[in-house]
């Protein structure tokens, strides 16, 4: 067989950003909790709140390390896989990537130094501010991020000149039309993230009978915050949907997996999309129902994927079935959080068994809806690279041999591996240990570094000599 | 065309920002070189205290210097990127397994040795495959039109494996001499008797690299030979270095020979930037035609002249706060 190499150079960034993503998103959230709790130990005293937060911040700082090392590879890959991609839009990439470094720089160097080792050499109003600036740091570095993904989408302010994009304007090309909707919507998936970790854990705490003072305060708050934010993502993602209509069409009608444009479109619950005859099998769908979510009316016209060429289309079945597991997770988390409303109201949220069970058992679904949900906005453009400009095969790096793409996917692969089982192991450890007393907290080492996020952590990695394991 | 050259403020800044780094990481993968060949345990103790606080700091400069050349010469980026392909994949393996051994390796007992293995291998590794880019630097890429047309290993010949080992050499000598100034006793013996070497392998290097580079380049050969050049500066002073670095650890002198070793690795690179200016894409390509649009040079400006002052200010603080020498038996956990 012929090695491809740009498909495994799809694969291979498809692996690369995957793996990537599943820290910054519950960072990102994680890092507004732990101001929150700041903020409310700040504000009331109580110390419950503060060893919620040393505990969170242990963990945020392992998540957060291996995110940096994993996101190392990323800025490498434009150039090394897609060279013709990465010189054409580098007057307008080039400036946005570099702005995150920046961004990232001063996160770490200024703030989280004092948020992971400052606790008991600042005032604590300094530390408070330290652990909201973080916060914020988290976001605007997904701001940039998001800024250079979203202009991909849906390209603004720019002008092309000998197959160069030239920025026109930043403020178009920045805030690009698909930007705010992505920005919103990922911004809401690092909340609903951090707060079902952090409900999960909690819960698996409380099964436990371990630190249940503490841990009922932070599963009744993250209970309370899943019930706003999970509708709250429903529409999100809805105004989301009606933007892609409108800038990416194509990419929604294999979202919908509706081939020909039409009226009374059905709101598909399973089909098998086959490219091939470009229809459906075996469809189950509600009728009408996705032209009026997409139109507000029954017989609203929905455009086809097939008003694209063949060769300009999607992969039509990875597209539908992501966009129905991340949309299948989204209700199963409103359902989740309603139900932890009712059991509240029957003052049994904390004794019911089965329902901390369900939460721990959904600590990984977030995590999953994200990863579902970037496939199906990336495979959803295909074969675009930049929206209608670029393709994939246009922006690949033209002296890459499959034997080439294929070696370093192994490798990557590799080297992930081993990063990712040894880090989770050690987070598992971490998580096992949990809120220790106050007096059995190791004070800072002078040597530990903001920019070394893991020396926050002083959990052995192996042995049986966890504090707390037994308690 | 507004009045100052962009395009060479940046040239100053991406120069600028690469041997920060060069010097900066390369004492402590130096360091990493030698750690399989330190005297006893106690002695690995010690060099990795005393690059443990401050080695991830070293490393913003490659981030910084790798978006900022997308930003600034995108030309680079899009040649050497696909030209080195297996390089920088083995360079980024490298620079994540010595990461994360540093963190966990501190928090192991019953599997350190693999921890020291993968800190040994990955400095190796990344070390190595930084040498090898000078030299398929210095023998130019096969371009056309902008784009890369080379194959995957065309860097990979006897020139670049030389300029890889000699990299290698130097960061040893950069780790030694470092760790001179930061240990003391049995450690810093120790170091003090491999300096020389390490400083006669990499003169060496020095010597057949440039016998050798005006062979490779012919432009490279015009530009030193056809004329008494001011250049010629550099390379003087780096002898000069060279000598002084010698006689200082003879002396048994504590500071001098890190500086000396700085010098040495300074001059180098000037003389280096002087062989190619105004050349960054070789054998064809300026620093003018691998710039980005100015709008985008000049946006992305704005931050840096920010953000440079506060990478040094707070790199700065850091070797401050760790200043004196690293004792035996003390520091990390």
């Amino acid at each position: 067989m012929e090695l491809d190499p740009l498909l495994l150079s799809r694969l291979q960034f498809a692996f690369v950003v995957l793996f990537h993503a599943i820290f910054p998103v519950f960072t990102i959230g994680l890092a507004s909790y732990i101001a929150l709790l700041h903020g409310l130990f700040y504000k009331t005293g109580n110390t419950a709140w503060d060893r919620l937060a040393l505990f969170w911040t242990k963990v945020f700082a392992v998540v957060f390390g291996m995110g940096v090392v994993s996101g190392i590879v990323m800025s490498f890959q434009f150039g090394t896989n897609w060279s013709n991609f990465a010189l054409a839009t580098s007057n307008f990439l080039g400036p946005v990537l570099s702005y995150e470094v920046v961004t990232a720089f001063f996160l770490e160097a200024a703030f989280l130094g004092v948020l992971l080792f400052g606790r008991n050499k600042v005032p604590e109003g300094v530390h408070l501010f330290a652990a909201i600036m973080v916060a914020i740091g988290t976001f605007i570095s997904s701001f940039w991020i998001l800024s250079a993904n979203s202009w991909m989408q849906t390209p603004a302010g720019y002008e092309l000149i000998d197959g160069r994009f030239h920025i026109t304007s930043w403020a178009e090309a920045i805030f690009n039309p698909s930007f705010w909707y992505r920005f919103t919507h990922m911004g809401m998936a690092s909340f609903l993230t951090g707060g079902f970790v952090v409900a999960g854990v909690s819960a698996w705490f409380l099964l436990r009978q371990r630190d249940v003072e503490a841990n009922k305060k932070a599963l009744s708050m993250c209970l309370w915050l899943l019930l706003v934010l999970t509708p709250a993502q429903a529409v999100i993602g809805d105004f989301h949907g009606l933007n892609t209509l409108e800038h990416q069409p194509t990419k929604l009608a294999a979202m919908e997996g509706n081939w020909e444009t039409q009226s009374n479109v059905p709101l598909l619950l399973f089909a098998i999309p086959d490219q091939d005859t470009q229809t459906n099998r075996f469809e189950i769908g509600i009728p009408d129902l996705a032209s009026i979510i997409l139109t507000h009316r029954a017989d609203g016209e929905v455009p086809g994927i097939n008003e694209a060429a063949p060769e300009e289309q999607p992969p039509v079945a990875i597209v539908f079935w992501s966009f129905r597991v991340m949309v299948g997770i989204g209700v199963l988390m409103i359902g989740v959080a309603l139900a932890g409303l009712l059991l509240r109201w029957k003052g049994r949220v904390f004794e019911s068994p089965l329902y901390l069970k369900t939460l721990v058992a959904m600590i990984g679904t977030p995590f999953l809806a994200v990863l579902a949900g970037w496939i199906v906005t990336e495979a959803g453009r295909a074969p675009w690279l930049v929206y209608g400009l670029m393709t994939h095969a246009q922006g690949l790096t033209p002296s890459l041999t499959g034997a080439m793409a294929l070696f370093t996917l192994i490798g990557y692969m590799a080297v992930y591996g081993v990063v990712f089982v040894v880090g989770i192991y050690y987070l598992g450890r971490v998580i096992g240990e949990g809120m220790l007393p106050g007096s059995d907290e190791k004070d800072s080492d002078e040597v530990e570094r903001p920019k070394r996020p893991l020396s926050a952590a002083h959990t052995p990695l192996e042995g049986d000599d966890i504090k707390g394991a037994n308690a | 065309m507004m009045g100052l050259d962009l395009t060479l403020i940046w040239a100053a800044i991406i120069g600028f920002g690469i041997i920060m780094y060069v010097l900066m990481d390369g004492f402590d993968l130096g360091l990493g070189i030698l750690y399989p060949f330190a005297p006893d345990e106690e002695s690995r103790d010690v060099m990795m205290n005393s690059i443990a606080p401050i080695w991830d700091g070293n490393e913003t400069w490659l981030v910084l210097g790798g978006a900022g050349l997308l930003g600034a010469f995108p030309l680079v980026y899009s040649v050497f990127l696909p030209a080195l392909y297996i390089g920088v994949f083995l360079m980024l393996a490298g620079l994540i397994f010595r990461g994360i051994s540093f963190e966990f390796r501190f928090k192991s007992k019953k599997n350190r040795h693999w921890w020291n293995r993968a800190f040994c291998w990955g400095s190796a590794v990344a070390a190595f495959a930084q040498g090898a880019v000078v030299g398929a630097y210095i023998q130019g890429f096969a371009v056309v039109d902008f784009v890369y047309v080379g194959g995957a290993l065309d860097w990979l010949t006897p020139f670049s494996v030389l300029t890889g080992l000699g990299l290698m050499a130097g960061y040893a000598l950069l780790g030694a001499t470092w760790l001179i100034l930061k240990s003391e006793g049995h450690v810093q013996a120790w170091a003090y008797s491999i300096a020389p070497k390490l400083l006669l392998a990499v003169l060496v290097v020095f010597g057949i690299v440039s016998l050798w580079t005006p062979l490779v380049s012919l432009e490279v050969r015009a530009r030193w030979l056809d004329q008494l050049h001011l250049i010629w500066v550099f390379p003087i002073l780096a002898m000069a270095c060279a000598a002084m670095l010698y006689r200082s650890v003879k002396r048994q002198q504590e500071g001098l020979p890190f500086v000396m070793a700085l010098g040495l690795f300074i001059f180098t690179y000037l003389g280096l930037i002087a062989s190619k200016w105004p050349v960054i894409v070789p054998p064809d390509y300026t620093i003018w035609d691998a710039a980005s649009a100015p709008e985008s040079q000049l946006f992305l400006l704005v931050g840096m002249i920010f953000v440079i002052p506060v990478v040094l200010a707070y790199t700065a603080w850091s070797y401050w706060v760790f200043r004196g020498k690293v004792k035996v038996g003390e520091g990390y956990h």
